[in-house]
């Protein structure tokens, strides 16, 4: 093990390179002076009274939490839809349907903002959340289905055969077999989707109109500096909901990998 | 009868089942893409579009220095943050894969992606407190004793664009090589070894050659969306760290000149496809030994 020194040394102080922005977010969000800087000077909870008070903040949180919602349904379902089509059947130009699906993974969110609002401006609908689901949507639904892929290419086919030699349709075997199979998989899904969606500004920013979603929110925040240690606040709680979320994820993604019978390769990409 | 059968063939099935998620695909990307290639050859009047295909556009973002010195510089600055990105995700990416026991692989990929899933834009902001003119770095060094002054290159430039990019990318940057290193046949390193080669050159004749594709692939992932990215220059980039996507939302927003928006956003995906295709091409004849 004692070659493996110098990459464990490295590697650790990755992590701290990786975690040293989420450390300084509890420190400041408990810090008693309007002003992020060191040194510290003292212990409050009024951040994160402050935030609780604020109205703005509550709309901005009830436009973020329809809209991702709604994209961790509608892009699980997208997903669930292109990876059963591609684990379960072979047929010619998949790669490249697959691929112009996947897109949005490399393609800058921009790029995509631009072009879904001349679009959608030149059809004269208007902008609302319901754009920016459309949006989102797009961009969630590669990374659903690079879990579901996982997810799907596990089953056993002969379970699925069993149900048709017993007389299930195709429908029900869907329900009653494959469904429960990929549950797991499904839940980490819906999971991710939601945190995309929840985190996401440009998109956000060019199809909202009016409407402000919370990263829009917190960014309008960042110009008055003396609401910044609220946004600390508010971002102390996010981050521990989205290791709380990603971890119920995470035990699913895994449980359905040990359910199916196969080898986990970690990671959700 | 024979309808029936095609309809039930296993191609058929597979498309059907396809169609939802390629519909919407084409519906809300590919047919608003096509849109704004067509958008970038209109002009904008006043308070509407006039529809007379023209490349006046085009010609502005070559007349006007300001255009090309951001599209120049958001190239610059994505390139250096993918090579800073690329190469402190190599050594992480080897750690995992060769010296982490198998049981705990899992736990140390989930640990590398937690950060990457809380707020971007709050993460980004941090970095501005790490950064800054009162910040983490100044304060702990001036308190140290090593410099007597606070340091001003760190923030609002090019290099907090790049170490910030570099921290927000870093998950997508090892994944790739990790999951390209975790395919290497072990007992080919052996081989290596046993026929006389040190460790140091097994891994440059060996295991690296093996591993470029997810190199590759974590180039292209990383180096794509931070040509285009926002929030960064916007928040910790200051006046001289403004890129393309900067240019593309003041256009749209600020000029309300959608023609031009358009066709910035035309020249910078081109001219990214262009890049990318002449780095597959260099790096050919590594994809094609694996495939």
């Amino acid at each position: 093990m004692n070659k493996g020194r110098g990459f464990r040394v490295y590697a650790f102080v990755y992590l701290a390179f990786l975690y040293a922005p989420i450390v300084l977010l509890p420190i400041f969000a408990f810090n008693d002076a309007t002003i992020v800087s060191f040194p510290l000077t003292g212990f409050t909870t009024k951040w994160f009274v402050q935030m609780w008070n604020n109205a703005a903040l509550g709309d901005a949180v009830r436009n973020s939490l329809i809209v991702a919602v709604s994209v961790s349904i509608l892009a699980t379902t997208l997903g669930v839809f292109a990876a059963r089509a591609t684990t379960r059947y072979r047929f010619p130009g998949q790669a490249g349907l697959l691929g112009m699906i996947m897109l949005p993974l490399v393609l800058p969110d921009i790029i995509i903002a631009v072009s879904l609002l001349v679009t959608i401006l030149q059809l004269g609908i208007s902008l609302t959340l319901k754009t920016i689901i459309l949006g989102h949507t797009l961009i969630a639904t590669p990374f659903t289905i690079a879990i579901l892929n996982s997810a799907f290419q596990s089953l056993d086919r002969s379970l699925e055969e069993a149900a048709y030699d017993l007389g299930e349709t195709k429908a029900s075997t869907f329900r009653l077999i494959i469904m429960p199979l990929v549950m797991p998989g499904i839940i980490s899904s819906l999971l991710i989707a939601f945190s995309i969606s929840l985190d996401e500004y440009i998109i956000a920013s060019f199809l909202g109109g009016t409407d402000n979603t919370l990263p829009l929110y917190i960014f309008s925040l960042f110009r008055f500096a003396n609401q910044v240690p609220t946004v600390m606040a508010l971002g102390t709680i996010l981050a521990v909901l989205s290791v709380v979320l990603l971890t119920i994820a995470e035990y699913f993604r895994r449980r359905g990998i040990a359910r199916a019978g196969g080898k986990d390769t970690g990671g959700f990409l | 009868m024979n309808l029936r059968k095609l309809f039930r063939s296993e191609a058929a099935s597979g498309y059907l089942l396809l169609s939802p998620t390629a519909i919407f695909s084409i519906v809300v990307m590919a047919a608003p893409l096509i849109a704004v290639v067509l958008f970038s050859f209109m002009t904008a009047g006043y308070l509407k579009i006039i529809w007379t295909p023209t490349l006046a556009n085009y010609v502005t973002l070559l007349d006007q220095p300001i255009y090309v010195t951001l599209m120049m510089r958001s190239l610059i600055v994505a390139a250096v943050a993918t090579a800073a990105t690329v190469f402190s995700a190599l050594p992480i990416a080897y750690f995992i894969s060769f010296f982490v026991p198998p049981e705990r692989k899992s736990l140390w990929l989930f640990l590398i992606t937690i950060p990457f899933w809380t707020s971007y834009l709050i993460r980004v902001f941090l970095w501005k407190v790490i950064l800054g003119y009162n910040g983490v770095i100044n304060s702990a060094f001036l308190g140290l004793g090593i410099i007597h002054e606070p340091m001003t290159f760190l923030l609002y430039n090019a290099n907090a664009v790049v170490i910030t990019l570099a921290h927000a990318y870093a998950p997508f940057a090892i994944l790739p090589i990790f999951v390209s290193l975790e395919k290497i046949d072990r007992s080919l390193l052996e081989a290596g070894q046993d026929l006389g080669e040190s460790r140091f050159m097994t891994f440059i004749r060996v295991t690296l050659p093996l591993a470029v594709p997810g190199v590759v692939a974590s180039v292209l992932i990383v180096f794509i969306p931070t040509v285009g990215d926002y929030v960064t220059p916007t928040l910790v980039g200051g006046n001289n760290g403004q890129m393309v996507a900067n240019l593309i939302e003041n256009s749209y927003f600020k000029l309300g000149n959608y023609p031009l928006g358009s066709a910035i956003s035309v020249s910078a995906m081109g001219i990214v496809t262009v890049i990318c295709l002449i780095f597959l091409f260099l790096n050919r004849r590594f994809l094609r030994s694996r495939s």
